[in-house]
């Protein structure tokens, strides 16, 4: 039987590329030398959904919450099979800590409609709190199994998984719908196809009408770019508050029980430092050095 | 609704045995409590783990609240959810404390939702102070100051809950100090009956396996790790030759991890663990703030890179500007003349 998907993607700054540009010497953090991707865990996220989705049918839709630009990550979904995406942006929804996020992303489940799996990336590798998914599956009423690595089993309303820690293993039975997250060893993420890259090329967000248009200038208006995108599936929905039933005041930061108090740009220095030439010579007088103040032998 | 000073703390326990983090927790709780003049309840939920509640005190707890009960027997987030939540609905401690563990990172969010208020993840320090709000004008006193390492930067976050209760975090295992037990202290053991609707129970565990770590970052007093500099795994040979020669532990950076030459126990940093060795090795690691959080208190620093402005070489007593996989033989080479 075909099974629905939905999967919930971010984008990020690379964080994991952290490259002697990124930071200034005052500890702050050049945020502009960090390019923005696709969270890595969310690609194994999408993945175990297209292969649910090859195996049993059913759909893959794919949601994003974020500034206009995240609609990359929406593009790079379609690249590699994903049959819908959707974002979510407004300015209401900005400062959003893990709490109102997961109030957003459940309206806008809702308003998505029936599903019978969610997939989410274990965490984010810019907060690295792995906060979300649980808040959203509480928010939704139904189970979650964080850690998935393999669904060992998906048979009408039922789905065993096996969870991986860094310690252990464990097979779970669940119901569905319930909500996965998917660690990074769980599989190999395709990569974008070449054909549907071609076809998704002009796939955009009412937000990016602007910037189309000065590239393509053939299209005059807004509202012919519009239609024509819309005619063959290109147009990349845009929801805002006003599209979701919200309580305003669970949005963004008005919805965000915790505060940043401060922010400490602690740059770790240490008092005296030595430079070691690269070669045999160098290196020996180090070793010497270590055991002779016995901190190594 | 009555509300309290009380630190809350969500004991973890498999087999009848305790996590290590929630005994630090408890500890900390105890230091927390001192200064609220209040005191530190320890939520302990399992089956046939009643003779757990006298240990869960003897490391700082004074009350108890023990949910045992079938269904209970393994780890699952429902039937936890459900315990936890009820318990902090009818008591609004004044904060609720989880180790940031697998099972402490699937519990909190969840309990943190069904109560709608905040959590912040991954603590590296818990401290009691007061905040100033400026949009509010007012200031708010004794908050739970929930400091992490926040952002791909070189920062550390203090984030508070100002007006919602519990104040609920997840802490990092390991970077706390617990105590050793006090087997005379007394507390109160309140038992608690939770009763399970069907849709709770929707998921069964059929199988579940741990191992005991075979590494010891923790206790290790030299650690060489290995980052994605490192290359390839033939190269990671020689971060691991290195540590046995050395008489020391492999660590690695989250890249290493992640680009798979390495198993995730061997992390070092924020999202590993955190380590406090007399010499640390840093090869081929470039030092994102994840990882210099969870190093940059060891005694000795040599770091090898071959950017020479990588962020590595600011916490580093020694800086080596080379390829890892050239300079790893020479010392290997030099200490086994020194051996000799």
């Amino acid at each position: 039987m075909p099974y629905n998907s939905i999967v919930l993607v971010k984008q990020v700054p690379d964080t994991h590329n952290i490259h002697g540009d990124v930071m200034k010497d005052d500890g702050t953090i050049n945020r502009a030398a960090l390019p923005a991707i696709f969270n890595p865990e969310d690609l194994n996220a999408l993945e175990m959904a297209l292969q649910v989705k090859e195996r049993y049918g059913g759909a893959v839709t794919v949601l994003t919450m974020g500034p206009p630009t995240a609609a990359e990550v929406l593009r790079d979904a379609l690249y590699r099979g994903a049959d819908r995406v959707v974002l979510l942006s407004d300015r209401r929804f900005a400062g959003a800590d893990t709490l109102a996020t997961s109030y957003t992303l459940k309206c806008a489940i809702q308003k998505i409609g029936a599903f019978d799996l969610i997939f989410c990336g274990r965490q984010a590798i810019d907060g690295d709190t792995a906060q979300v998914p649980p808040q959203t599956a509480e928010k939704l009423g139904i189970p979650q199994i964080t850690y998935a690595e393999t669904i060992v089993q998906l048979d009408a309303n039922e789905i065993v998984v096996a969870r991986a820690f860094p310690l252990g293993k464990e097979i779970v039975k669940c119901t569905l719908p319930c909500l996965l997250t998917v660690v990074g060893s769980a599989n190999q993420p395709r990569p974008p196809s070449a054909r549907k890259m071609i076809e998704h090329k002009l796939a955009a967000t009412p937000l990016e009408y602007n910037t189309l248009l000065s590239q393509w200038q053939e299209f005059e208006t807004e509202e012919k770019l519009d239609a024509y995108l819309a005619a063959r599936n290109l147009k990349i929905p845009l929801w805002t508050a006003d599209d979701l039933a919200v309580d305003a005041n669970r949005l963004g930061l008005n919805g965000s029980p915790t505060q940043v108090y401060k922010v400490n740009y602690v740059v770790l220095e240490t008092a005296e430092s030595k430079q070691i030439p690269a070669n045999a010579e160098g290196v020996a007088a180090l070793m010497q050095e270590l055991v002779k103040e016995y901190i190594v032998g | 609704m009555t509300t309290n000073n009380d630190i809350w703390v969500f004991v973890e326990q498999e087999e009848s045995k305790l996590a290590d983090v929630s005994l630090e927790l408890l500890a900390k709780g105890q230091e927390l409590a001192r200064r609220l003049n209040s005191q530190v309840c320890g939520v302990l939920c399992g089956a046939r783990v009643e003779e757990l509640a006298e240990t869960v005190i003897h490391h700082g707890a004074d009350r108890v609240l023990l949910a045992d009960h079938p269904e209970l027997e393994n780890y699952r987030t429902l039937p936890y959810a459900r315990v936890a939540s009820d318990l902090a609905r009818e008591h609004r401690p004044y904060t609720f404390l989880f180790g940031a563990s697998p099972l402490g990172r699937d519990l909190a969010p969840r309990v943190a939702s069904a109560l709608q208020v905040g959590l912040t993840a991954d603590c590296t320090d818990l401290q009691i102070g007061d905040f100033e709000s400026k949009k509010e004008k007012r200031v708010y006193s004794d908050l739970l100051y929930q400091i992490r390492p926040a952002f791909g930067g070189n920062v550390i976050a203090t984030i508070v809950n100002p007006n919602t209760r519990p104040q609920m975090a997840t802490v990092r295992e390991g970077v706390m100090r617990r105590r050793d037990p006090d087997t005379s202290r007394k507390g109160v053991i309140e038992k608690i009956a939770p009763t399970f609707d069907a849709r709770e129970l929707v998921l069964q565990v059929l199988s579940r396996e741990t191992r005991e770590s075979t590494v010891n970052l923790k206790g290790a007093p030299i650690i060489v790790s290995g980052g994605a500099g490192i290359g390839s795994p033939e190269n990671f040979e020689l971060i691991r030759e290195l540590a046995h020669i050395l008489g020391g532990e492999v660590g690695a950076s989250r890249a290493a991890v992640d680009a798979g030459l390495i198993s995730r126990e061997h992390q070092v940093g924020q999202t590993g663990t955190t380590v406090r060795p007399r010499l640390y090795i840093a090869a081929g690691i470039s030092g994102a703030i994840q990882h210099r959080a969870g190093m940059s208190e060891s005694s000795k620093i040599i770091a090898i890179n071959t950017d020479p402005h990588a962020p590595i070489f600011q916490i580093a007593h020694y800086k080596i500007v080379g390829d890892a996989a050239e300079v790893i033989p020479m010392m290997i080479r030099a200490f086994r003349e020194k051996a000799k």
